[in-house]
């Protein structure tokens, strides 16, 4: 080739950014969560919204009935999200850094993985709400340790339950690889919804308040709004979330041992990660 | 042999739905040798490894190590097994002594740190054991894989490509490690190489594999012999091209 013929590549080429958006094309089509994802978020935002805006049309004065039932909400409902957010993002960071086939070719056994990430899921759970909650005091005046003695029984019905999706998600993700890693960052939200955090669960549909308590998250919340409005301890609320959440941390247990063994059937400890 | 057995594979099988990874195998280790599984890529060295470990369950057969069924009781012998895989990292955030020091305490081991400076001095790791294992060279991560691989003082220690990554230098250091190391312990080592001169150096016992089965089995010197070769890589050369002794006794199979 002489120099006269050679002409410099183009500084953008059509070429090359079609060739990168087919590649992110083909990313979204081998994966059915990352589609998934896409039209999640929105129709998860437009529910639980709309769940709002209607109960507050016909009961504006409700917030000013007690005072930080909101904050509380929110505070508490982080209490779970943190906690399941806690177990699956501790087991994900061994399959990020390849590290599972180490510790299931030790004598550390899945059960005590799982004991391992849950204690983990606290700790985490911890310094993300304790800050949260303190902050709450100077900038809106309300304190979460108001709830009192009734709060540590929310806290743990909530992290329990958060742990039992941590351990099924975790079991889904090492089942499902990579692709399914998105699932740790929405699932629990799907719930949120249907859990009654900012409303009283009479708002939802009658067909979907049967759906609602069987969640222990329910529970909590409607426990929660008789502690900050009516000023009553409601035990019957309190048993329900704990005994649900036993048969959620079973289930949990469950689909995560299950994988496990799954993973050892198809080779997949070895793969994570790669 | 197999009263003598550290290792003792019978029949052992893995199928992943049509694809059939290993077939039949059948193998003994004596305790305190070093057997060499070889291979071309795909002939089933890491799925054996694995199925060894209790990492994949296998489709048919049964293993034995050091008397215990891994399959039902392998929480039993993994006390005082280990092993080491280019494939397999330490987390990468932590820093060397860190990694070390937790599996130090999932082996239950008693005095951790002591064990993790004699084998930093040991494996020369002391100038980067509190470095992040994430920020280290290909070389420096398949040592510490070693030393993790040595933390527990292993009975039976399998290794998939021991010196994978490391300059000749390196290299021959960490073989003569390996021989000092089953001379003082008398440990059973299984290792799976493309190395041909570590194989030979190290090993007692070779065992040939292709598509999954083992084809030929010997001592590097007899197998060299048999083939009428120079070296254990054009032993291995024949047998993954289907020449010579292997070829001849498969096809009057």
């Amino acid at each position: 080739m002489t120099a006269s013929a050679w002409t410099a590549p183009p500084v953008l080429s059509l070429r090359r950014i079609a060739a990168m958006v087919v590649r992110y094309a083909l990313l979204l089509k081998n994966s059915w969560t990352r589609i998934f994802e896409l039209a999640y978020w929105p129709s998860i935002q437009m529910v639980l919204w709309g769940f709002i805006s209607q109960f507050f049309r016909e009961n504006s004065s409700w917030v000013a009935q007690a005072a930080g039932v909101l904050i509380a909400g929110v505070l508490l409902w982080d209490v779970m999200f943190r906690g399941q957010l806690g177990v699956s993002v501790s087991f994900m960071e061994e399959m990020w850094s390849r590290n599972l086939g180490h510790l299931f070719t030790s004598p550390l056994r899945p059960l005590e993985l799982a004991a391992a990430l849950m204690a983990m899921s606290l700790v985490r759970t911890l310094i993300g709400i304790v800050p949260a909650a303190l902050l709450a005091i100077p900038l809106y005046h309300y304190s979460l340790f108001d709830l009192g003695l009734p709060l540590v029984a929310f806290f743990f019905n909530l992290l329990v339950m958060g742990w039992a999706l941590g351990l099924m998600l975790s079991g889904l993700i090492l089942r499902f690889g990579q692709s399914a890693e998105s699932l740790a960052w929405l699932a629990v939200f799907l719930l949120a919804p249907v859990s009654a955090i900012y409303y009283p669960v009479t708002v939802l549909p009658p067909w979907l308040q049967y759906l609602a308590f069987l969640l222990p998250s329910t529970h909590v919340f409607e426990g929660m709004r008789a502690v900050l409005f009516q000023h009553v301890v409601r035990l019957d609320h309190l048993a329900w979330a704990a005994g649900l959440n036993i048969l959620y941390m079973a289930a949990g247990v469950f689909v995560f041992l299950l994988a496990v063994r799954v993973a050892r059937q198809r080779g997949l400890l070895l793969q994570m990660g790669e | 042999m197999k009263a003598d057995a550290a290792i003792l594979v019978e029949g052992l099988t893995k199928r992943y739905g049509e694809v059939l990874a290993v077939d039949r195998l059948a193998f003994a280790v004596p305790h305190g040798s070093v057997t060499a599984l070889l291979g071309g890529n795909g002939a089933g060295k890491t799925t054996t490894i694995s199925m060894l470990l209790g990492l994949l369950l296998p489709s048919e057969g049964r293993i034995t190590v050091l008397g215990e069924d891994m399959v039902r009781h392998r929480y039993r012998v993994l006390p005082r097994m280990n092993f080491s895989s280019p494939y397999v990292d330490l987390p990468h955030r932590l820093t060397v002594r860190e990694n070390l020091s937790v599996y130090g305490h999932l082996y239950g081991l008693p005095r951790v740190s002591a064990r993790v400076r004699e084998l930093a001095r040991d494996l020369q790791l002391e100038e980067f054991v509190d470095r992040e294992a994430g920020k280290l060279s290909a070389g420096q991560k398949t040592r510490v894989a070693l030393a993790k691989a040595l933390l527990n003082m292993p009975d039976v220690l399998l290794l998939d490509e021991p010196t994978a990554s490391l300059d000749p230098d390196t290299a021959d250091w960490v073989r003569g490690y390996l021989e000092d190391f089953r001379r003082a312990t008398g440990a059973t080592i299984l290792l799976a190489s493309h190395n041909m001169s570590e194989v030979e150096r190290l090993c007692d016992q070779v065992l040939m594999m292709r598509a999954g089965r083992i084809v030929d089995r010997g001592a590097p010197a007899a197998l060299i012999d048999r083939y009428g070769r120079k070296s254990l890589e054009e032993v291995f050369l024949d047998i993954a091209r289907k020449r010579g002794v292997g070829a001849l006794e498969e096809a009057a199979q």
